[in-house]
């Protein structure tokens, strides 16, 4: 390892030392306003050194991490995610006494581990950086323990996790089994020479792509998602939604070449997208409680984003990295409002509670609205443009019948996103209970997002340009899949 | 610029209005003020247009804008205007005024926001007319749908929230399929040629097979089709209508169905010109059925305002008969009724909003005898009732008669059905006007009469009806070259009109091309 290897890991370095850093001042010096700057202070190292990072790019770092743009802007994309979501903790956590620089430390412990994924061309440090996401996450979904649902929400996630992971390894030693060796571009090379697989390494491949399945919430593996996002703290929450998944598909981007190597691959994918999207949206129809609906609405999300992925080429990685742009400052911003909103022991996360939000906190109930929109993909939003990018890939690589899915199915969540926009705006009730002043950091953070989702709603060139740029020297994206 | 500044109006103007609804210096003024700053940006508007009439079209008749919007995606921003666009946007920005005039008294809660969600509706109207590129088209047209949303869903009527909804789903749903055309059309030429562009005039040379030409053809119609309305898709229509504020009424049936129909002839014509004429049949019967049996629902209503909706459908009938008809004597015919329906319609659900206002119902068999107490109301629905049965000399008549008239030219039999549609409509008019301002007054209403503010802005829009009728050569003339320029394109025309067409002063011509 050369020293330009080091400096080309630099950002999850920093990532990584800023939580030891986090927990040993912890240990200390328990003052939140110290450990909430140390944790920005760790954030804003890494981001300022991955701008030496891209200078290096493409470069492959041992045979475990490849760092190129497109590793790098997904990094970009989890470390912004991260300090936006430091804000949002650090007034939801003033309500909660002890052991808050914890949860700081498993926020940056969960970036490091999604980094290290973005990273990952082996199967090795995709389980390493899964397994530090979902150690991070069992601690962060039960953090406020004096919330049975926390509780529950952290022991479901737990069981799942494990049960996924193990099919997963599994999944991984069969394919390795077969062709003895874990890097991804040369398991894609053999599966392409030898011609049929062997049932083992489809077995194997059925496998990890069922591992897939249950992280990213893909229908049928989708249960355990509301309960996790409903009993999850709402910051944490957005975590799970945004920054797990993401970085679970980046590795699935990378890895696509060998799913997509064996000929069931492609159409497997295909249905699970399709139900996925169906499901996701069918199930968010009749949801009374925000963070349900979100976990659902997120799930439709993730079939959405397996068109691009299954149109493949430069296009559609492109395109993935771009909605999940749209995906992260949407649903960060619409938990962020649930966090903002629940200063107290409980979450304001029943729709009920939001009646006539828009006419009692314009401000904020504007913020919630204008996220809604965003999510259903209306126009003047970023996400209209991000769904736009994702079907044009879906057009360009001639799948019909996907582009016609997701089109149906935006139609549908409309329905849903829409009920929470009347609930916003309709007359308040008599005795509606009064909920907290937002704190000064949500309420930056919140003006901030809200203005990114209109202003890359109206001028998003410069970040699609920025978009195209991510595909090229990324070795494992071949052009078009099919 | 003028284009840009065509768009842009109604949004500053509704963006200050709303900062003058919310300025504390001005204290009590503040809804007076915001009402007259939206009345003066859709003044302003009205004055930009009649301008670029007055001054551009001449010149050439055809103004256009570009500039990179989207390069990654092949996006641009372009604008255009000819004369068919430039009557719809003077429309927009007349009614425009209107819907801010009938709100005057009717809406008292959060007026400043009013008139900037109202303005961001014309806005949108304003931007479908002018765009030329399919991508930019399909944003202003969504850009259209929320704001009307929020119109309808905070100061609509009892049912606001579900009709609301219902209004957004049924727009939202098939326009995303139009999407889905939008991009299957421009990848398919992206393919043949290598270039990505959304541009409606480079995509009109895709090389197309027939069955994708169809596909992308229901896509496109299905889109508009479902604005117009033609008839299995209009049930949203009454709900949304009869919910809307007044002035959300009015924008709905005066410029949101007009889209639709504007759609068809700007795009989903002329770019699958094959699969339209194929289609075309189907079309025009689709449009008289509309007329038929939204001139039946209509009668059946005891609402005022849901029987004002219905009609609305019996009336877009003809101007989808007329689109499809292709010849340009139906498409001066369709132009017409786009303009005259827009107008007279409008002013009947500000005569609807008037009467809810006074009587506090809209009910047909509670209202009844309001002319004793209120003669220029009475007089003024009389008129305007009258106007939309297709009395000669107003300008509905002028476009359902030459909508038949070219629809006959193609297909016979089905523009007689449709004459039958004249019938009709006196049927349900008669009716709305022996239950409302004539009949027993049962109910003893002694209602106060139109103010002069209502006087003025009713009397302009009667103004504009009889001008339509007895002159409408100008609106023939500026609209002519680009209606001739959007009929070329349809292969199923095989008449053309040599000429100017001028029905009153000039015999009209028709010869029959060779059709092989």
């Amino acid at each position: 390892m050369t020293a330009r290897d080091l400096l080309a890991l630099l950002p999850l370095i920093c990532l990584a030392y800023g939580a030891v850093a986090v927990m040993v001042v912890g240990a200390f010096w328990r003052s939140h306003a110290g450990i909430a700057g140390l944790t920005l202070a760790s954030l804003a190292a890494a981001l300022l050194v991955s701008g030496q990072a891209f200078a290096l790019a493409p470069r492959q770092v041992t045979p475990l991490l490849r760092v190129d743009v497109f590793a790098l802007s997904y990094l970009v994309l989890f470390v912004l995610g991260a300090a936006a979501l430091t804000a949002f903790s650090w007034d939801y956590l003033a309500g909660i006494p002890q052991g808050r620089e914890r949860f700081y430390c498993l926020l940056l412990l969960a970036v490091a581990g999604m980094g290290v994924l973005a990273a990952s061309t082996h199967f090795a440090s995709f389980f390493l950086g899964l397994e530090t996401l979902s150690v991070s996450l069992y601690g962060l979904i039960g953090f406020t323990l004096r919330r049975p649902a926390s509780l529950e929400g952290s022991l479901k996630y737990l069981v799942l996790a494990g049960v996924s992971l193990s099919f997963l390894l599994l999944g991984m030693a069969l394919v390795y089994f077969q062709f003895g060796t874990m890097e991804f571009a040369a398991l894609a090379e053999r599966l392409g020479r030898s011609g049929d697989p062997p049932y083992l390494v489809l077995l194997g491949l059925g496998l990890i792509l069922v591992g897939f399945g249950f992280k990213l919430a893909l229908v049928p593996f989708h249960t355990w998602a509301p309960d996790v996002y409903q009993g999850a703290p709402a910051p944490v929450s957005a975590l799970v939604a945004t920054g797990s998944k993401a970085a679970l598909l980046a590795v699935l981007v990378r890895f696509a070449p060998v799913l997509m190597g064996a000929h069931s691959g492609a159409p497997l994918l295909e249905v699970l997208a399709i139900i996925t999207m169906f499901g996701g949206n069918l199930l968010a129809l009749f949801q009374g409680n925000l963070k349900r609906l979100l976990a659902y609405s997120s799930i439709a999300h993730m079939g959405y984003l397996l068109i691009p992925l299954l149109a493949g080429g430069a296009a559609g990685v492109a395109s993935i990295w771009f909605y999940f742009v749209s995906y992260f400052i949407t649903t960060i911003g619409a938990f962020g409002v649930i966090s903002a909103l629940s200063a107290g022991p409980e979450e304001v996360a029943e729709l009920e509670q939001y009646r006539g939000l828009g006419f009692r906190r314009p401000w904020i109930g504007a913020v919630l609205g204008l996220m809604m929109l965003s999510l259903a993909g209306i126009p003047l939003t970023v996400g209209f443009m991000a769904k736009l990018y994702i079907f044009a890939a879906a057009a360009r690589s001639g799948l019909w019948l996907l582009l016609v899915v997701g089109v149906v199915n935006s139609g549908m969540a409309a329905y849903y996103y829409l009920r929470v926009l009347s609930i916003l705006y309709s007359q308040p009730g008599e005795a509606e209970e009064r909920l907290p002043r937002v704190r000064p950091a949500s309420g930056v953070v919140l003006v901030a997002l809200s203005v990114l989702v209109v202003l890359l709603g109206i001028v998003p060139g410069a970040l699609m340009s920025r978009a195209q740029a991510i595909s090229r020297g990324t070795a494992s994206t071949t052009d078009g899949h099919r | 610029m003028i284009l840009t500044w065509l768009l842009m109006t109604p949004v500053i103007g509704g963006a200050l209005a709303w900062a003058a609804g919310a300025c504390p210096p001005l204290a009590g003024r503040r809804p007076a003020v915001s009402r007259w700053v939206a009345l003066a940006a859709c003044g302003v508007q009205l004055g930009l247009a009649c301008w670029a009439g007055a001054y551009l079209l001449p010149n050439g008749g055809f103004v256009e804008q570009r500039a990179r919007w989207i390069p990654a995606l092949g996006v641009s921003y372009h604008l255009a205007i000819d004369g068919l666009s430039l009557l719809l946007v003077a429309l927009t920005a007349l009614l425009g005024m209107v819907a801010v005039t009938c709100s005057w008294r009717e809406i008292q809660h959060r007026v400043g926001a009013f008139h900037f969600v109202l303005l961001c509706v014309l806005a949108g109207v304003t931007g479908v007319f002018l765009a030329r590129d399919l991508l930019l088209f399909y944003f202003l047209w969504e850009v259209m749908l929320v704001p009307m949303y929020f119109l309808i869903a905070i100061w609509g009527h009892e049912r606001r929230n579900y009709a609301a909804i219902k209004f957004f789903l049924f727009t939202f749903i098939p326009s995303l399929l139009m999407l889905a055309a939008i991009l299957g059309l421009a990848f398919l030429h992206y393919r043949a040629t290598s270039v990505l562009t959304f541009d409606a005039e480079a995509l009109k040379a895709t090389p197309l097979s027939p069955i994708a030409a169809a596909w992308l053809m229901a896509g496109f119609f299905l889109g508009f089709a479902v604005k117009v309305p033609a008839v299995p898709l209009h049930t949203w229509l009454a709900d949304a209508h009869t919910e809307a504020p007044t002035g959300g009424s009015v924008v709905l049936a005066g410029l949101l169905l007009k889209t639709g129909a504007y759609g068809m002839l700007r795009f989903a014509i002329p770019l699958f010109p094959d699969a339209a004429a194929a289609f075309a049949p189907i079309a025009c019967a689709l449009g008289v059925a509309g007329i038929l049996y939204g001139a039946a629902l209509s009668f059946a209503q005891i609402d005022f305002k849901r029987m004002v909706a219905y009609s609305s459908i019996s009336h877009m009938g003809f101007v989808l008969l007329g689109v499809y008809s292709g010849n340009e004597i139906a498409l001066q015919g369709a132009m017409m009724q786009m303009l005259a329906h827009g107008v007279g319609t409008g002013a009947l659900f500000v005569l609807a909003g008037s009467i809810q206002e006074r009587c506090h119902t809209r009910q047909l068999d509670r209202l009844g005898g309001l002319w004793e107490t209120a003669p220029r109301l009475g007089g003024f629905t009389l008129l305007f009732a009258l106007a939309a049965v297709g009395l000669p000399g107003m300008g509905s008549f002028i476009g359902e008669f030459l909508s038949l008239l070219g629809a006959y030219l193609v297909h016979p039999a089905l523009a007689a059905i449709g004459a039958v549609g004249f019938v009709l409509s006196v049927v349900y008019a008669l009716r709305l006007l022996q239950q409302s301002i004539y009949g027993p007054n049962s109910e003893g209403w002694r209602v106060p009469d139109l103010t002069p503010r209502e006087v003025v802005m009713l009397g302009g829009l009667a103004a504009v009806i009889f001008w339509l009728g007895l002159y409408p050569a100008p609106i023939f003339q500026a609209a002519g070259p680009a209606l001739r320029e959007l009929g070329a394109h349809s292969a199923s025309a095989p008449l053309r009109v040599n000429g100017t067409l001028l029905p009153w002063t000039q015999q009209v011509q028709t010869t029959r091309e060779d059709v092989p």
